[in-house]
């Protein structure tokens, strides 16, 4: 049970198995998020009560032979979900006062599951950053090196996994924000296809690309994960009626004859040299395992950071309207009149990256700019799209690198929004065109994980959890644990 | 210089649906503040709207009724500013893509000719929440009861050319989304309010003048008034050299005039984008012929037939057609009468609408029921009593003292048709009168109609006036 780089799945057999409760294992995991994992900061609430209790009413199931699958794992929540009766902050001062009368989609699907949330973990301020630099409770640290960053939006998930503070947890994935940390920390994360898990009590940022999903050490867990959190909800209007296929148990399909593209765009300028070599020798791996690799194009790559950085503010610029001070979150002191009332909740309530994004968004929505901006970056978004359903003609997943580095370090590009922006450069296209995507660990440079992304075609999920799956059997990147956190 | 006024109209009809347009939360009016707004109405973070598709069905049924086009897909686009009273910060509405769109509605003018005012499109949109001054010390409240009531937006074509043809168009659509069931028109509650763009310009101009847009007003009288003080606030402005500026206007019912709210150059700039939390709206066929198979006969349909049914005048069937209760209570009421409908409208357009005028109550609260008026008018038809007597009867049934034969017999009404009779009577006034008698054999014929009505004065109204008259002529002229 000390072993704290045992898997959801490990877990829930010990569990299963009797080997010890669930309030056992939950108060081992509490204790090491309150004693090793406390310097890493990976969460802004532990809710050690509700822990327990669920624990014990976890327990009680089991006795009662009502034991689900995963009844009885701790796991944690971004800070993104909203939880009743737990503070729901978004990483941002406006919400550190929020209490949600509901519980997110996602949340309500794991609770009936059984599963223990031990906490809500830290994040960018509203999912808006690629470090976990932009969070009111400050920053994330990297378990690999505590001098780097986790990688963001979710780098307190993927922190916390990282370091064994709980076996799983939850994300969201707006550009790359499960992704990019999963690589960052040597996790498996999955971002879903758009519309497969349901938006319902999860705080928007760019609701058109934003997609909750898990994140945990092994694609098998994922799956599992996976099928917990899938599936319609009539409150999310963009939620797909479609039925959740068994992802756990397709795990180990043969992937002789798999045809897989690699995009020549995404191991061109502006990638590490050696992620490019951790991704040759991944890609080596699966020849091995019989996959047919050719190359492939998405010629209009280099338009999906642009097209983004216009979609995504627009969209934030209006989802975040309803933080006015006026009926919840943050209000400023003593307001003299309406317009006060405004702009000092707002100023004071919102970090400079979320600023930075109303802006620029508002920008490009308002009158005479609108064609020129928010019209074009839909165009542009289409023209991506297209390219990724030509791919999908001749392909069955493609391949390539998550992030084009390595965990950099605190503060390196915290004062350029624009190098920042590029860390997402392989993942953004992917949420832009809705597809599902997986980031799976592949090596190492320099000390810190590598993480290596296969993007599937709409709600091939099952596909790609396979192809991570049948990797991760010939390969041991993924029960690699830091040092410190062994 | 002789103007000629242009005024297009924005009408907001709150829709009839149990439920809010995006959330669950109840739709009544007058609760308590803020008891009927959930997590989707305050917009609390995470929540999500959902479309309640009683809307689209109702939104759909006026396009219908209005010759519009049904949209097969239609787009929620958001309308961003910020306001206490929108929570989100953003208002859901149609913007490019309404769902219904390019349709007519016919209006009566004064001179009995009918007028084609264009229906430029509906839309479906939210309704934001209400500010609350009073009885607040040093801040203002808000009631978040109304946001996300479900609103559809009817928008005309600037074909109208006077107050008195807004006021026209306005009662009809009034009156149809009421037909239609789809608004209770209720305008004391807001239900159903105009906004009024009007401009003007030199007679025989082809191009429109700078115009003002009257917020929110919600009396046929307002409008009126509105529009006639804008008018002339417009025309004095230019004759004195002034110029109209594009603005926002209130109007001021207490002074009878508008003033201004804001000019374009402080209109928000409401950077409306199509709102990615709703999939665009589609209305397939199914949804437009189910729609179509529950409208109700139509106000223009229904005056036709009663026109050649109930062989009425083209002005009584269209003040018996102005709602669909009037409507109904009539039919009841000719029905009951044995399909005398030229009577029934004559007693419903005449005493009873004076009756309920007088008691301040609406038709559908008339405490005499259309079978009691219907027999009633029976009992005139086959001659128990006469036009003038059933007026006293009219007045005894809405007291409440029963039907028409109730009344007859307890105050003895029964028309008198015994010749025997009203000779008897006859023959008393004659003896009477000596005088009057010799003036009209000396040639004095108009006094006939003083005979009559000493006769019927006698039998207290119940000698049946025919009758008297022609036993009248013969014992005088015999």
């Amino acid at each position: 049970m000390s072993e704290t780089s045992k898997t959801v799945a490990e877990l829930a057999a010990g569990l299963k198995a009797g080997e010890y409760s669930s309030e056992e294992l939950t108060r081992d995991r509490l204790a090491r998020i309150r004693g090793a994992g406390a310097e890493l900061n990976a969460f802004v609430t532990v809710t050690d009560e509700q822990a327990l209790a669920a624990a014990r009413a976890a327990d009680q199931r089991r006795q009662a032979g009502g034991a689900g699958p995963l009844t009885g794992v701790p796991m944690a929540h971004k800070d993104i979900f909203c939880t009743r009766g737990v503070r729901t902050s978004c990483g941002s001062r406006m919400l550190d006062n929020f209490e949600a009368p509901y519980d997110a989609h996602v949340v309500e699907r794991f609770n009936d599951a059984g599963l223990v949330c031990l906490g809500k973990t830290n994040m960018d301020e509203f999912a808006m950053g690629s470090s976990n630099e932009t969070s009111f409770y400050g920053p994330v640290k990297n378990p690999w090196d505590t001098a780097a960053v986790p990688g963001g939006s979710s780098g307190g998930s993927a922190a916390a996994v990282a370091a064994g503070l709980v076996p799983a947890a939850t994300g969201t994935d707006t550009g790359g924000s499960i992704r990019q940390p999963a690589a960052l920390c040597g996790i498996t994360g999955l971002k879903p296809t758009y519309g497969r898990v349901s938006r319902y009590g999860m705080i928007a940022f760019a609701s058109s690309l934003d997609q909750g999903g898990p994140m945990a050490r092994t694609a098998e867990d994922c799956a599992l994960l996976l099928e917990g959190m899938a599936g319609f909800d009539a409150r999310d209007s963009t939620s797909v009626e479609s039925p959740v296929p068994r992802y756990s148990e397709a795990l180990n399909g043969d992937l002789t004859g798999l045809k897989v593209g690699l995009p020549k765009e995404y191991f061109g300028e502006g990638l590490d040299g050696d992620v490019a070599r951790v991704i040759d020798e991944a890609i080596a791996e699966y020849r091995k395992l019989g996959v047919e690799f050719r190359e492939i194009s998405l010629a209009n790559t280099e338009l999906a950071v642009p097209a983004y950085y216009v979609i995504a503010p627009a969209e934030c610029s209006s989802n975040l309207s309803r933080f006015d001070g006026v009926r919840f979150g943050y209000r400023c002191d003593a307001p003299q009149d309406l317009e006060d009332l405004y702009k000092r909740s707002r100023g004071e309530g919102f970090g400079p990256e979320v600023k930075r994004r109303i802006m620029v968004g508002t920008y490009a929505l308002s009158a005479g700019y609108f064609d020129a901006y928010y019209l074009k970056a839909q165009k542009m978004r289409r023209l991506i799209k297209d390219d990724f359903m030509s791919a999908f003609d001749e392909v069955d997943l493609i391949l390539g690198p998550t992030s084009p580095t390595v965990a950099f370090n605190i503060g390196e590009r915290a004062d350029d929004p624009v190098k920042m922006y590029l860390s997402d450069i392989y993942t953004i296209a992917v949420n832009l065109a809705g597809l599902p995507g997986i980031s799976v660990p592949a090596g190492f440079s320099a000390g810190r994980p590598v993480g290596l992304q296969l993007i599937g075609n709409y709600f091939d999920e099952g596909r790609l959890l396979n192809a991570a799956h049948r990797y991760q059997q010939v390969t041991d990147w993924h029960t690699r644990a830091p040092e410190a956190f062994a | 210089m002789e103007w000629e006024t242009v005024i297009g109209l924005e009408i907001h009809a709150q829709l009839a649906t149990r439920s809010k347009i995006f959330s669950g939360a109840s739709t009544a009016y007058g609760a308590e503040p803020n008891t009927q707004a959930c997590a989707v109405d305050l917009g609390l973070p995470g929540v999500l709207p959902v479309l309640n598709k009683g809307a689209v069905k109702m939104a759909v049924k006026l396009g219908l009724a209005t010759g519009c086009t049904v949209a097969p897909r239609s787009v929620f686009a958001r309308k961003n500013y910020f306001y206490p009273d929108l929570p989100k910060g953003y208002q859901i509405s149609q913007y490019e893509l309404p769902i219904v769109h390019d349709g007519e509605l016919h209006i009566e003018l004064e001179d009995g000719t009918t007028k084609r005012i264009g229906v430029t499109r509906a839309h479906l949109e939210e309704d934001a929440g209400k500010s609350l001054h009073e009885g607040f010390e040093g801040v203002t409240g808000i009631d978040l009861n109304r946001a996300g009531t479900p609103l559809l937006e009817i928008v005309s074509e600037p074909d109208i050319r006077s107050s008195e043809e807004a006021v026209a168009y306005m009662k009809k659509l009034h009156s149809l989304v009421r037909y239609l069931g789809i608004c209770d028109g209720n305008m004391q509650e807001g239900s159903f309010r105009c906004d009024a763009n009007v401009s003007v310009r030199p007679r025989g101009s082809t191009e429109f003048g700078t115009r003002a847009e009257i917020k929110n007003v919600n009396s046929f009288r307002f409008v009126q008034q509105a529009i006639d003080h804008e008018v002339e606030r417009q025309i004095d402005l230019i004759e004195s050299g002034g110029e109209v500026v594009q603005e926002t206007r209130l109007f001021d019912a207490v002074k009878g005039e508008t003033r201004s709210m804001r000019t374009k150059e402080e209109a928000n700039d409401y950077r409306y984008f199509p709102d990615p939390d709703l999939l665009p709206l589609e209305v397939d066929d199914a949804l437009v012929d189910e729609a179509r198979s529950e409208l109700p006969e139509l106000p223009d349909a229904k005056k036709q037939r009663f026109v050649e049914q109930y062989g009425l005048s083209a002005y009584d069937a269209s003040v018996l057609t102005a709602s669909r209760e009037l409507a109904d209570y009539f039919e009841a009421v000719a029905d009951a009468a044995g399909g005398e409908g030229k009577l029934a409208a004559n007693w419903v357009m005449g005493e009873l609408s004076g009756a309920l005028n007088k008691a301040g109550l609406d038709i559908t609260e008339s405490p005499v029921t259309p079978a009691i008026l219907g027999g009633m008018l029976q009992r005139i038809t086959d001659e128990t009593i006469s036009g003038k007597i059933a007026k006293q009867v009219f007045e005894a049934m809405w007291n409440g003292e029963g039907d028409a034969d109730t009344v007859i017999e307890a105050h003895g009404l029964k028309q008198v048709t015994d010749t025997g009779a009203i000779e008897a009577m006859i023959d008393e006034v004659i003896a009477a009168n000596p005088d009057q008698v010799a003036q009209y054999k000396g040639g004095k014929d108009k006094l006939l109609g003083f005979f009559v009505g000493q006769v019927m004065k006698a039998s207290r109204g119940k000698a049946n006036p025919g009758q008297v008259n022609d036993l009248l002529k013969k014992k005088l002229d015999g």
